[in-house]
């Protein structure tokens, strides 16, 4: 393990059985995720793009073991934490934390807004007993929290003050990799921008680490230094954000990024409409799995999966059209 | 009802909507929601009108006004005319007095609406089939079930959908969220419209299938001929739909015009800070910009421009009353003191300075 990177996740595969009838016999699987691997560097933020359906939440979540793996490894700090018991990987969970997408149905409708953020702190003995409400003053104020709001409940909050209780809550364990799934996609725009500078000024000051998980491109290219790009439970392209953003490889890169309207009336977008929608996860196509929609396939991206490699630059992808040798 | 008093004349008569000061207001137990405060723009025949606002602004309000589809007893269009220019009859009439009986045939049938949520648009126990035709039968009882049928699988092929036959057949849950909504968009076209109303038609959708479908209704408005209400919190969408853009914040309009006008020289503050604080692909910014606050309590909204704790560049002359419409230019309008005339003389505050 590269002493930089602070998660690194080989070969990772979460397929979900699909059972029917009285016995529940296995009838197939739903492949989610097939085999992904990559890594985040410490105090980077890595951004996981894609499109409904193509497993980027169960990568975030199983990296938690919110949902177990069917195989693979996720290495943190050394340690492959899909191995640990529950009993040795409790000390470790404050370090590896979660923000939501949605904060009106992930906050406790019944817990004061200080008991929320305090809950875990307690339970994982972060401070002292003496200076317990002063520290959950401060991480709410880091947050942009008025210290007073910490006997209110969360009702009273509107969407934004909502999202910046998640992050307080998670910012109090102290954590070293926080994963933000879809974080701004319940947000309007105007409140999107306070939540996305509070996650970058936090990182600029405690040295964060994000997994951030968005199927917002623009959102994306803005808060990231490297990004993934999902299809069908696999990765496709990754690449620094610079590269992939202006030299996208990847013909399904290239239709996710033309798709994207800008706001600006003059510009006449040249853009690449996919042809129908995502194939069942439950039966991918074989070969490549995008050849059903792209419309540079040819006779190889049917029978035969692309590998996935590198092509200078610390730029991958998974495509037949650069892989002539 | 007599007929004089729900039919009226259009100012101009190739509008096919004009809002005229609406008010729309909601009477709760903590007090009065003015949801919609004052709000008059026109739709012309054959263009597409953008409704562009944060949650709460109002912009879906406007809209379930217009088809009279506001949850009673406590949401009421308290004021204001919404003129319908009713080409079938040649007449023009108030949408917000028409009695029920009447409205139920433009509703549907005249004008149509596409919801955001295909997947809760449609009902799951019958089929994509049952669904079209009851909506056809509704507004054409004469004709047979036959001619329906063919009617419904028409509409569904001019909707991109391959197999329309087949899907005819099939249940809401057979299908992907983009089919889902092209169903809906073939409903909402299946009585030939003059109007469609989109609210936020693409907002729970990916982005490859946003794509789709707004070129799929950009395709159909020359098709069939109709105009566009386009309501969207996306201002990139916005911007390559509509010929007209309203921008709304608390109930009001705070700026409108050309789509030109409103992307290349915004005027009104909250404008620019929406446009500013939209990452935009290939477009580097080291900090985004952030519209400070959040928008004010629909309640007791203070006295003064709702924007204006929230606005940076403030003058002394905000905290008097609402500022009107401005007339920029002829298409132009906003809503602001900075860019009032000179002549300020009537827009003096009460207990201020003059400015």
């Amino acid at each position: 393990m590269n002493h930089e990177n602070i998660l690194e996740v080989r070969n990772l595969v979460k397929h979900f059985p699909i059972k029917s009838g009285i016995l529940q016999h296995t009838m197939g699987q739903v492949k989610a995720v097939d085999g992904v691997s990559f890594h985040i560097k410490r105090g980077e933020t890595f951004g996981l793009v894609g499109e409904s359906g193509c497993g980027k939440t169960t990568i975030g979540r199983t990296i938690l073991r919110l949902i177990e793996p069917t195989s693979g490894e996720a290495v943190i700090n050394g340690v492959d934490i899909f191995k640990m018991n529950k009993r040795n990987l409790r000390p470790l969970r404050p370090k590896i934390q979660m923000i939501f997408q949605d904060p009106y149905s992930s906050l406790d409708p019944r817990m004061p807004v200080g008991e929320i953020i305090g809950e875990a702190v307690r339970e994982h003995n972060i401070v002292l007993k003496s200076e317990y409400r002063d520290y959950i003053i401060k991480v709410m104020e880091d947050c942009g929290l008025r210290p007073y709001y910490i006997d209110r409940y969360p009702h009273e909050f509107s969407g934004g003050q909502r999202q910046r209780i998640c992050i307080a809550r998670v910012l109090a364990l102290n954590p070293d990799l926080i994963v933000a799934d879809e974080p701004v996609s319940a947000l309007d725009v105007s409140i999107q921008a306070q939540v996305i500078n509070l996650m970058k000024d936090l990182q600029r000051d405690r040295g964060l680490t994000y997994l951030f998980i968005s199927h917002d491109l623009s959102v994306v290219e803005h808060i990231s230094d490297n990004v993934g790009v999902m299809y069908l439970g696999s990765l496709i392209e990754m690449a620094p954000k610079r590269e992939i953003f202006r030299a996208p490889m990847h013909p399904y890169t290239k239709a996710l990024l033309s798709a994207v309207p800008l706001p600006n009336p003059n510009v006449k977008m040249n853009r690449i409409l996919l042809e129908g929608d995502i194939p069942s996860p439950a039966n991918p196509p074989a070969g490549c799995k995008f050849h059903t929609r792209c419309p540079r396939a040819t006779q190889v991206c049917r029978t035969q999966a692309p590998k996935f490699k590198d092509y200078g630059k610390n730029h991958m992808a998974a495509c037949h059209l650069y892989d002539q040798n | 009802m007599p007929e004089s008093d729900y039919v009226t004349s259009m100012k101009n008569p190739s509008n096919i909507i004009e809002f005229d000061n609406l008010q729309t207001y909601f009477y709760t137990d903590a007090g009065t929601v003015k949801a919609v405060d004052g709000v008059s723009f026109d739709i012309p025949m054959g263009k597409t009108i953008g409704v562009v606002g944060e949650s709460g602004c109002g912009k879906s309000v406007t809209s379930l006004s217009l088809m009279r589809l506001l949850q009673g007893p406590q949401g009421q269009i308290a004021g204001g005319q919404l003129r319908y220019n009713q080409i079938s009859r040649k007449r023009a009439v108030d949408i917000a007095k028409i009695p029920i009986k009447e409205m139920q045939k433009i509703r549907g049938n005249e004008i149509a609406m596409i919801f955001q949520e295909p997947m809760t648009t449609l009902n799951p126990v019958f089929t994509i089939g049952s669904q079209i035709d009851e909506c056809i039968l509704m507004h054409n009882p004469k004709i047979s079930r036959k001619e329906v049928k063919v009617h419904s699988v028409e509409m569904l092929k001019l909707v991109g959908i391959a197999r329309a036959e087949g899907i005819y057949d099939s249940y809401p849950h057979e299908l992907s969220g983009g089919m889902r909504q092209r169903v809906v968009i073939a409903m909402a076209l299946s009585c030939n419209p003059q109007l469609i109303i989109a609210d936020e038609p693409t907002t729970a959708l990916d982005v490859t299938i946003q794509a789709q479908i707004l070129d799929l209704l950009r395709g159909l408005k020359d098709k069939i001929n109709a105009s566009i209400m386009l309501i969207t919190h996306d201002l990139g969408v916005v911007a390559e739909m509509a010929d007209y853009v309203v921008v709304m914040y608390a109930g009001r309009i705070v700026e409108q015009g050309t789509a030109d006008d409103i992307f290349n020289k915004p005027m009104h503050p909250y404008t620019i800070g929406l446009m500013k604080s939209k990452p935009v692909l290939n477009e580097q910014v080291e900090r985004l910009y952030s519209i400070p606050g959040n928008v004010p309590n629909p309640i007791n909204l203070p006295p003064h421009c709702y924007f204006k704790n929230r606005c940076e560049k403030c003058v002394e002359i905000c905290s008097g009353v609402y500022p009107e419409l401005i007339q920029v230019t002829s298409t132009h309008k906003v809503s602001c003191y900075l860019h009032a005339k000179p002549d300020m003389s009537k827009y003096r505050v009460i207990g201020g300075k003059r400015l």
